[in-house]
C-alpha cells in the first residue's frame, strides 16, 4: 500500500470512528494540540488504525505519534512501505 | 435467566474456589457468560462451569497464572475467541503468605504483590482494550479489609491490596469518560478455605470484633459485585465497597 492510499484510509478513520473535524485534519496537526483529541483518544485512535490495518502498534513505539503525519508514517512503516 | 446483563462476558480471575468461584456463579446467574480463570485447580473449575451450565449458563474455563504477562495475553486471546471481548472483569485472584515482617524474605513479599496487584495491572490492561472499543466496561477488584486497616503478620498481603485501591482509583479517573467504571470490593472475614484452617480461637476472637458477630459468606461478597458489574451502577467509579459485617469501623 502506498504512502497516499494509507493516508487517505487512515483520515477517514480518524473522521468515521473519532468524529474528527475533516477540515481541520493536516499531517502537521498534532492531536492534542490542535484536533483537540486526549490523551486516552490517541490510545483509542491507535487500536482503531491497528483493527483497520490489521498491524500491531507496541507501547513504545504508539508513544512517539503526536501528529496525523506520524500516525501514516508508522502505519505506512507496518506495512512494508 | 435474566436479560440485564445481555449476555456480556465476565471473567473472574481465580474463579475456581472460594470467593471467585462464588463470584462466578451469581455473574452467570445474572446473563453473564463467563469467564473462568483458574491457576492450577483444574477439576474446581470444571466443576462452575459445570454448575454453570446445568443452569442454562455459558462458560468456560481457561487457566493462566496471572501473575505472568504472555498467560495473560493467552487468557484474553482465548476468551475473546470462544466467547467474545471481555465487559466485565473482576480481578480475584490472590494469594496469602502471611508472616511477621521481620520474618518475611523478599520472595514471600514479591510473589504476594506479582499474584495480587501485578495480576490487577496486567488484567485490567488487557481487558481495557475492549471496553475501550465497546464504551462499556465494569473492572472490579477484590481487596481487603487488611488493605485498608492493615493486619499483623501480612505487610506484604496489605500492601498489594491497598496498592489494588490506588491502582482502580487511578484508571478509574483514565477511563471514567469511556462509560467503564473500576471500582474495588474490601471483604472482611468470609468463610472460605482460606479461613476454615483458622483454630476456633482465632475465629471467636475475629467474630468478637465484627459487628454483625459473624463472618460473611462468599455469597454476599459476589452479590456486590453483581451489583457493581450491572447496568444500576454506572454511576460510581473508584469507589470502595467494604463487605465486612462493619469490622473495620
Amino acid at each position: 500500500m502506498d504512502r497516499s492510499e494509507v493516508a487517505e484510509r487512515l483520515e477517514s478513520v480518524l473522521v468515521t470512528e473519532l468524529g474528527l473535524d475533516e477540515d481541520k485534519i493536516q499531517e502537521e496537526a498534532h492531536f492534542e494540540e490542535d484536533l483537540d483529541v486526549d490523551s486516552l483518544g490517541v490510545v483509542e485512535l491507535l487500536m482503531a488504525l491497528e483493527d483497520e490495518f490489521d498491524v500491531k502498534i507496541p507501547d513504545e513505539e504508539a508513544e512517539s505519534i503526536m501528529t496525523v503525519g506520524q500516525a501514516i508514517d508508522l502505519v505506512h512503516k507496518k506495512l512494508g512501505g | 435467566m435474566s436479560e440485564g446483563s445481555h449476555q456480556r462476558v465476565a471473567l473472574v480471575t481465580g474463579g475456581s474456589r472460594g470467593l471467585g468461584r462464588a463470584m462466578a456463579i451469581r455473574l452467570a446467574g445474572a446473563g453473564h457468560r463467563l469467564v473462568v480463570n483458574y491457576a492450577s485447580n483444574a477439576d474446581a473449575a470444571e466443576k462452575v462451569v459445570a454448575g454453570i451450565e446445568e443452569k442454562g449458563g455459558e462458560a468456560i474455563a481457561v487457566q493462566a497464572d496471572v501473575s505472568q504477562g504472555e498467560q495473560v495475553e493467552r487468557l484474553f486471546e482465548e476468551a475473546g475467541e470462544r466467547l467474545g471481548p471481555v465487559a466485565v472483569l473482576v480481578n480475584n485472584a490472590g494469594v496469602t503468605r502471611d508472616r511477621l515482617l521481620l520474618r518475611m524474605s523478599a520472595a514471600d513479599f514479591d510473589h504476594v504483590i506479582d499474584t495480587n496487584l501485578k495480576s490487577t495491572f496486567l488484567c485490567t490492561k488487557a481487558a481495557l482494550r475492549g471496553m475501550l472499543r465497546a464504551k462499556w466496561g465494569r473492572v472490579i477488584s477484590i481487596a481487603s479489609v487488611a488493605g485498608l486497616v492493615g493486619n499483623a503478620g501480612q505487610a506484604n498481603y496489605g500492601a498489594s491490596k491497598a496498592g489494588m485501591i490506588g491502582f482502580s482509583k487511578s484508571v478509574a479517573k483514565e477511563v471514567g469518560s469511556r462509560g467503564i467504571t473500576v471500582n474495588v470490593v474490601a471483604p472482611g472475614f468470609v468463610a472460605t478455605d482460606l479461613t476454615a484452617d483458622l483454630v476456633d480461637k482465632a475465629k471467636e476472637v475475629a467474630e468478637g470484633r465484627i459487628s454483625l458477630g459473624r463472618f460473611g459468606t462468599p455469597e454476599e461478597i459476589a452479590a456486590v459485585v453483581a451489583f457493581l458489574a450491572s447496568d444500576e451502577a454506572a454511576y460510581m467509579t473508584g469507589q470502595v465497597i467494604s463487605v465486612d459485617g462493619g469490622l473495620a469501623l
